[in-house]
């Protein structure tokens, strides 16, 4: 395997004009933090894109933050803190789940669209991602979007980009608009609820003014794995509240009372366990298991977990974003990685699954992604080809290669 | 073509019957225009369908035939994005007005594209919500026409554009597919289709049925009025309001002739010794409303404003948006025609093309009033000319021309929220170079490969998608003889 780690854009345009001719697959990689995710096609080249770290440019009144795509997501959210900023979709730390160290880099997060449990208010990386520099399949080097919030000058191809899983275009340079972060945050608990009694929580809380911006439902299993409820033994349902300090005062108190009770962990706790969700921590309880990520319509979270629970080993949990995120994992040892019941259960109450840890022999027979209808995949396709037309970028990586 | 237009007309009878075909020039000439009406084009027929099943009809057909299709809501785009073409089929979706659902407990509508922006908000406000992108025409643009132009408004800063309130799209593409984009799950699971189709000017699909997020209202709102006795001031006001952490649910700006023409019109007691006003709304819950308004007016003070005031009642607050929301057709008052430009800037270039702009104001002798979404840098500058004085109108386009290459100059972009269309289609390269340019055309392709919806729009040539597929396409290469150039 031929590592390339090219420094400029006209290097990257080069390699892949390259790979492009001789029909060799390249790997698309950052910091390596998510490598395990999505289907598993080993490519026969990789093109390590770490050496597009740095180039910040950064007006924190702008509202807006353009960096290389390896750039450590870290140190984009260090800076940004240092500034009372954030990014408002939350990235989450999956190291733990997928067993690789590290946040990974910038371009990791776009390519991948992964949001934290703020998604249930401020949306994915889609949502902020402003405009990027990149190259696609061909080898050309293109841009898209701008390095303003209000934008809509042509096709909006960065939400095309982002969750694309490198399969269209690497990206060199990235552009995020970004927000204030809140002055503070507090966590209301309640405690005891099963799933059906938690949804209703979650989206009378949602559904009140009160801007909740995180919504989850630990069963007793998976709040006993959360640091703060430790030896509780009950289900807890958590509602986060974020903003200036007289207002979460108040919002604070008034979801209280509009749910009628729950105790309110203080900001420095409700840190740490929102920390935990986005890890995915609570689910975790062996490190064998198979991770499934479940994105139901919200109300049918309940009926959809019940059935999953019904027909496979579960052996751990949790519910996020109001019920539209749930997180399950199974026994190792289930047939088909538990794909036709989840995917069944789905189909039924709207939305869509992945597999999101697996070995890689599942991962490459196991539809990693949720299997587009006819239609739709073969618009799939035609973009795809479009550009990528030899599919030399992660090629394989969300669907199998089109044999034509 | 058009000497097929009667055969053209009486297949479409037969997949849309009843009086959804609209033949009579008399009739067709209400279809001539958009928003922007200096581009007038007389259809060669209007479609009406009422069915996603004669969307998909008349879809095939077209696709069948090599006839062009445009796409229409209301026809209230300001970039000529349903500007009708003489030798296409104008696809009207005017019939399509039904809300099909409001689910309150997964937050979302699903209406057909039909439906005003407004009656969106009015069919779910007795259940305490909202749809939150609102631009100006609200009452009459419609959601599938916001879906096409991923249209603004107001209060996007803090809420979102379309894009990110809209969760799902059924949509027909031209060859007659039905696809569903999205739903009322979050992400997408795929590729993020339903990201590209919107803010796709009609190019890459018709739609038939669209989701949108719904939010709970806020329980309440303040604005604040406050005078500035210079630009500067209230450029760095903004920035230090932004800075502190606060993103208000909608902060404008005007200047001076946009003060004096709202104040003539609408009688909002704005200060008229300021050069610069900033609206500034906060909203949420009253703690919060009273804190932020306090810390807003210190703010002003600190940058210098020379008036501030913050309203204290519903009707107060509502008087300081009527200036605001009148000033198009307040400056209207001051020139027989005028001209709505759409840049957006970084904010902190502000002052720096505002004295630009009375630069060139002086070399093509036209006035320009400006209103300005500051939170967000979306400029609207509005220049005042006499189109029946010769010569006036081709002078307004030349100077909005230069006001959005100064917009692209100090990096910012073309377009904020009106849209290509038409209008800027020709501006296209001051902001991408060919090889941008042949990426977009390629996911046309990808879409509607004979290049037959809505062509013309958005792109300064022509999308020839095999001759994509082995070379670039050079500039200079085939355009559009049949539309107009100004």
């Amino acid at each position: 395997m031929t590592i390339h780690k090219p420094q400029q854009r006209a290097d990257v345009a080069e390699i892949i004009t390259q790979a492009s001719a001789d029909g060799t697959a390249l790997a698309i990689v950052g910091a390596g933090s998510k490598l395990g995710l999505g289907r598993h096609a080993p490519c026969a080249d990789q093109l390590d894109m770490s050496g597009f770290a740095g180039g910040l440019d950064y007006q924190p009144s702008e509202l807006v933050l353009s960096a290389g795509a390896g750039t450590p997501l870290a140190q984009i959210e260090a800076l940004l803190a240092e500034n009372r900023q954030m990014l408002a979709f939350e990235p989450p730390d999956w190291s733990g789940l997928l067993g690789a160290g590290g946040s990974g880099t910038l371009g990791g997060v776009i390519a991948t669209n992964i949001a934290g449990p703020r998604r249930v208010k401020s949306g994915a990386p889609r949502d902020h991602f402003l405009g990027f520099h990149g190259v696609n399949g061909r080898g050309d080097m293109f841009k898209a979007g701008g390095r303003v919030v209000k934008n809509v000058t042509g096709y909006d191809l960065a939400k095309i980009q982002a969750g694309a899983f490198g399969t269209l275009a690497v990206l060199t340079d990235i552009t995020l608009k970004v927000v204030p972060a809140p002055e503070t945050s507090v966590t209301l608990v309640l405690r005891g609820e099963d799933e059906q009694a938690a949804f209703a929580s979650m989206t009378r809380a949602l559904n009140s003014p009160h801007e909740v911006s995180g919504a989850a439902f630990l069963p007793a299993a998976a709040a006993a794995r959360a640091g703060g409820f430790g030896g509780d033994a009950t289900s807890v349902t958590l509602l986060r509240l974020e903003g200036h300090g007289p207002s979460v005062a108040f919002r604070a108190g008034a979801l209280a009372s509009m749910l009628a009770g729950g105790d309110v962990l203080p900001e420095a706790a409700s840190l740490a366990l929102w920390r935990e969700i986005a890890c995915v921590q609570p689910l975790l309880q062996r490190t064998d298991s198979l991770v499934w990520k479940l994105n139901p319509q919200p109300s049918r979270a309940a009926s959809v977990l019940a059935e999953v629970q019904a027909r496979l080993p579960v052996t751990s949990c949790f519910m996020d974003w109001g019920g539209g995120l749930l997180w399950i994992e199974l026994d190792p040892a289930v047939p088909d990685a538990g794909a036709g019941v989840m995917r069944e259960a789905l189909a039924r109450a709207g939305g869509h699954a992945m597999l999101v840890r697996a070995s890689e022999a599942l991962r490459a027979q196991v539809p990693v992604f949720a299997p587009l209808e006819a239609g739709l995949a073969r618009l799939t396709a035609r973009i795809k080809a479009a550009y990528d037309p030899a599919d030399v970028l992660n090629c394989g990586r969300m669907y199998p290669p089109v044999v034509s | 073509m058009l000497a097929r237009r009667h055969d053209i007309v009486a297949h479409l009878r037969a997949l849309v019957p009843g009086e959804g075909v609209i033949d009579a020039e008399i009739e067709r000439r209400a279809y001539e225009s958009d928003g922007l009406t200096a581009y007038r084009q007389l259809p060669m027929v209007v479609v009406l369908p009422s069915t996603t099943a004669e969307v998909v009809a008349v879809l095939r057909y077209c696709h069948a035939e090599g006839i062009k299709v445009v796409p229409r809501g209301a026809g209230t785009s300001l970039s000529g994005g349903a500007l009708p073409l003489e030798d296409g089929v104008l696809l009207g979706l005017g019939k399509f007005k039904k809300v099909l659902e409001i689910d309150i407990a997964n937050r979302c509508a699903v209406v057909q594209p039909g439906v005003t922006n407004l009656a969106i908000t009015q069919a779910v406000q007795g259940e305490g919500f909202y749809y939150a992108p609102d631009p100006s025409s609200q009452i009459a643009c419609t959601i599938g026409g916001n879906v096409a132009e991923n249209s603004g408004g107001v209060h996007c800063l803090k809420y979102g554009l379309t894009t990110n309130n809209v969760i799902g799209v059924e949509m027909v593409t031209m060859e007659g597919e039905v696809l569903r984009l999205g739903g009322k799950h979050y992400d997408a699971g795929g590729l993020d289709l339903l990201g590209v189709m919107v803010g796709s000017e009609g190019l890459l699909g018709v739609v038939t049925e669209v989701t949108v997020r719904i939010l709970p209202k806020p329980p309440g709102a303040r604005a604040l009025l406050i005078g500035f006795p210079d630009v500067e001031g209230a450029g760095a006001c903004v920035a230090a309001i932004i800075a502190a952490g606060i993103i208000p649910g909608g902060m404008e700006m005007m200047d001076k002739l946009a003060i004096e023409a709202a104040e003539a019109f609408v009688h909002a007691n704005y200060p008229l010794d300021a050069e610069a006003l900033l609206i500034v709304e906060l909203d949420g819950c009253e703690a919060e409303v009273n804190h932020l308004v306090a810390a807003v007016e210190d703010l002003a003070r600190h940058h210098g404003a020379s008036s501030i005031r913050a309203s204290t009642s519903e009707e107060e607050r509502l008087l300081f948006w009527a200036g605001r929301k009148a000033a198009f057709p307040a400056v209207g008052r001051l020139s027989p025609d005028y001209y709505c430009m759409d840049g957006t800037i970084p904010r902190q270039r502000l002052t720096q093309v505002l004295a630009r702009m009375k630069q060139l104001e002086a070399r093509y002798r036209l006035r320009v009033a400006n209103v300005f979404h500051a939170g967000d840098g979306n400029l609207h500058p509005l220049i005042l000319y006499d189109a029946n004085q010769p010569g006036e109108l081709e002078r307004a386009e030349a100077f909005g021309s230069d006001i959005l290459r100064l917009c692209v100059e100090v990096g910012g972009v073309l377009t904020g929220e009106h849209g290509v269309g038409v209008e800027k289609r020709d501006l296209m390269d001051t902001m991408f170079d060919a090889v941008d340019l042949d990426q977009q055309l390629r996911l046309k392709c990808a879409f509607d490969a004979q290049s037959l919806l809505n062509p013309g729009k958005v792109f300064p040539q022509l999308c020839n998608c095999a001759e994509l597929g082995r070379v670039h396409v050079k500039g200079g290469q085939t355009r559009f003889p049949e539309l107009p150039r100004f």
